[in-house]
């Protein structure tokens, strides 16, 4: 009966939530494009057969959009449209891992030091302070590097990476949670740490956190696309938009739509995250809200 | 506050040691050695033994590294590159200007765009004057730099023969990779500022000083920017420690010398004292100008002032 209560609580309050993201019209649109993406993520196969992206046709090669090859074949003949399809399932995985495996890995090491404090929390802040006293991407190629390159690498790097910023994120969330007065309350009543962090700080942090795994993915996106565009990424002749642009430079003054087309997908892609994002952010949080 | 900054200065020390350790202990991990990179394939393993001995690249990793260290801590020396075979020192005399400068020139840019369009678009919140810019700056912040840098190479270098679009020279070779890093971060920076600013023209204080009959201008560029500029001065500042070593991409697509493609260079011919050498200097640099940041916020907020001397 308890339960059945608070799951229809919980039913009123996502419908709420997600009446509010509707009313704003880019975060809709944002969200809109976003499962488009997905869709051609999840029927990639059936659109264009995976076989297509590698498959050479010489006799093909470096021509100009048609209607046959509706953006126009590669250096080695091999259909851009199939080899950009099949590049947005890496994207989008390497993405969400990435931001959900540093929001998994970071929230645990920073709720934990927020809530325990003391040396512990001094332990793990000092270790975070100096991996991310190596600035932008540094790290992550000397990771890439060391570990070889490819996609599974990539993401180990980019987490390790990722890990600072939200191990300190919700250790701040978690340090102004605990000054709550129905945190103190849930102590005085003798409720157990973990009772306290699962039951009472987790659901009224999710927001933040939520709020913050969305728009890191696409920043996420876009520092794999450079990785890979460096050649520290998902190695060819796997589809990869940013190792595409990488293969394009040597095309760019006859066959422009080679850089133009993978950039584009990287946009559309990260762009309508940012959207959803931003309504995510209005929608869950209406105090935020500027 | 003089000893929070010597404090301050103090940690960076064993910081930077760690730094050492973990990028010296990583790399080498990393596969393969530097002769058998630097010499042809069909080389004699001889003769990369050889190599590899002159290096010094065959001792153990805890000899190399303590003497990679102890250079550095009492000779203030970063050693020989593996690469060169010449001392880093001489390759960070060239490179090190031209990423500071590159950085320097295209964070003041972006800055010079960035504030006024946000303290604008704050200030006429749902106008024209706002939708446009803020719309600008969602659009930019989802582009991938080095994509916008092939397109500023293909319109303005190839179509119109502007700028030239690689190496170094005059002037005119910095405008893209300036343009590049620069617009970039407008747009971040217009989003920090604009949201900064309309939190802070909402408060009591500048109602305060309007009612006292101030001239909107003077509010909003006197009152409200000291304010409003705080969490923006943060992220210049980081930007600007970060972009000096974190230009490896665009150093990259633009063929500069700087120290972004040495460090690219010296990861792929596995040259451990190089790398551990940047990595110092990006450390260092992006820590010391975090702490100058941290100065600045002292110097424009007495309240933070106050809050350090107790």
């Amino acid at each position: 009966m308890k339960k059945n209560r608070r799951q229809s609580r919980a039913i009123v309050r996502l419908k709420e939530i997600w009446r509010r993201f509707c009313k704003n019209r880019i975060a809709l649109a944002g969200f809109i494009v976003f499962m488009c993406i997905m869709m051609v993520v999840v029927f990639a196969d059936v659109i264009v057969p995976y076989e297509m992206t590698e498959k050479p046709s010489p006799p093909d090669r470096l021509t100009p959009p048609c209607a046959e090859h509706p953006f126009g074949t590669d250096e080695f003949g091999r259909s851009v449209f199939a080899r950009i399809i099949h590049a947005a399932p890496n994207s989008l995985f390497i993405g969400f891992t990435v931001s959900f495996g540093s929001l998994l890995v970071g929230g645990t090491l920073g709720i934990a030091c927020g809530y325990f404090g003391g040396r512990f929390d001094n332990l793990i802040m000092r270790f975070l302070d100096m991996i991310s006293a190596l600035p932008g991407s540094l790290l992550a190629i000397v990771m890439v590097a060391v570990l070889g390159p490819n996609m599974r690498n990539l993401i180990i790097a980019l987490i390790v990476g990722h890990i600072a910023g939200f191990a300190r994120m919700c250790r701040s969330v978690a340090l102004s949670i605990s000054e709550q007065e129905y945190i103190k309350a849930a102590k005085a009543g003798g409720s157990s740490d973990l009772r306290i962090i699962f039951r009472h700080a987790v659901p009224n942090a999710a927001s933040t956190l939520i709020i913050n795994t969305t728009m890191s993915i696409s920043g996420v996106i876009l520092s794999a696309c450079s990785l890979s565009f460096i050649g520290l990424g998902v190695q060819p002749p796997k589809p990869e938009w940013g190792a595409m642009l990488n293969d394009a430079r040597q095309y760019f003054n006859g066959s422009p739509y080679l850089m133009v087309i993978p950039g584009l997908a990287i946009l559309i892609t990260s762009i309508s995250i940012n959207m959803m994002g931003d309504g995510l952010r209005d929608a869950l949080d209406p105090k935020l809200k500027s | 506050m003089i000893r929070y900054v010597v404090k301050r200065f103090l940690m960076l020390i064993p910081l930077v040691l760690c730094i050492t350790f973990v990028v010296y202990g990583l790399m080498s991990l990393a596969p393969g050695d530097p002769a058998s990179i630097m010499l042809p394939s069909n080389a004699p393993q001889e003769q990369k033994d050889a190599l590899n001995h002159k290096l010094g690249y065959d001792r153990p990793f805890l000899v190399k590294y303590a003497d990679f260290v102890y250079n550095l801590v009492f000779k203030g020396d970063f050693g020989i590159s593996y690469r060169t075979q010449q001392p880093i020192i001489n390759e960070f005399k060239t490179r090190l200007p031209i990423s500071i400068t590159l950085a320097f020139t295209s964070l003041t840019l972006a800055a010079c765009i960035g504030i006024p369009l946000g303290v604008l678009s704050a200030v006429k919140q749902y106008s024209l004057l706002d939708t446009i810019p803020s719309v600008m700056a969602l659009t930019l912040s989802a582009v991938p730099s080095f994509w916008f840098g092939m397109m500023l190479i293909y319109f303005l270098a190839y179509k119109l023969g502007l700028f030239p679009s690689y190496g170094m020279g005059g002037i005119e070779h910095w405008v893209l990779p300036t343009l590049t890093i620069a617009v970039v971060y407008a747009a971040e920076i217009l989003r920090y500022t604009r949201s900064s600013m309309l939190e802070t023209i909402r408060a009591d204080y500048v109602r305060t000083a309007r009612a006292k009959g101030v001239a909107e201008r003077t509010v909003i560029w006197k009152h409200a920017m000291k304010n409003g500029l705080l969490p923006v001065i943060t992220l210049l500042g980081s930007s600007f420690g970060a972009q000096i070593g974190g230009a490896i991409v665009t150093e990259n697509l633009y063929n500069l010398p700087g120290l972004g493609t040495l460090t690219l260079v010296s990861i792929n011919m596995r040259d451990t004292p190089t790398v551990v050498a940047t990595s110092v200097i990006f450390a260092t640099l992006y820590n010391i100008i975090l702490i100058l940041v941290d100065l600045m916020y002292a110097f424009i907020d007495p309240r933070i002032k106050a809050k350090y001397s107790r």
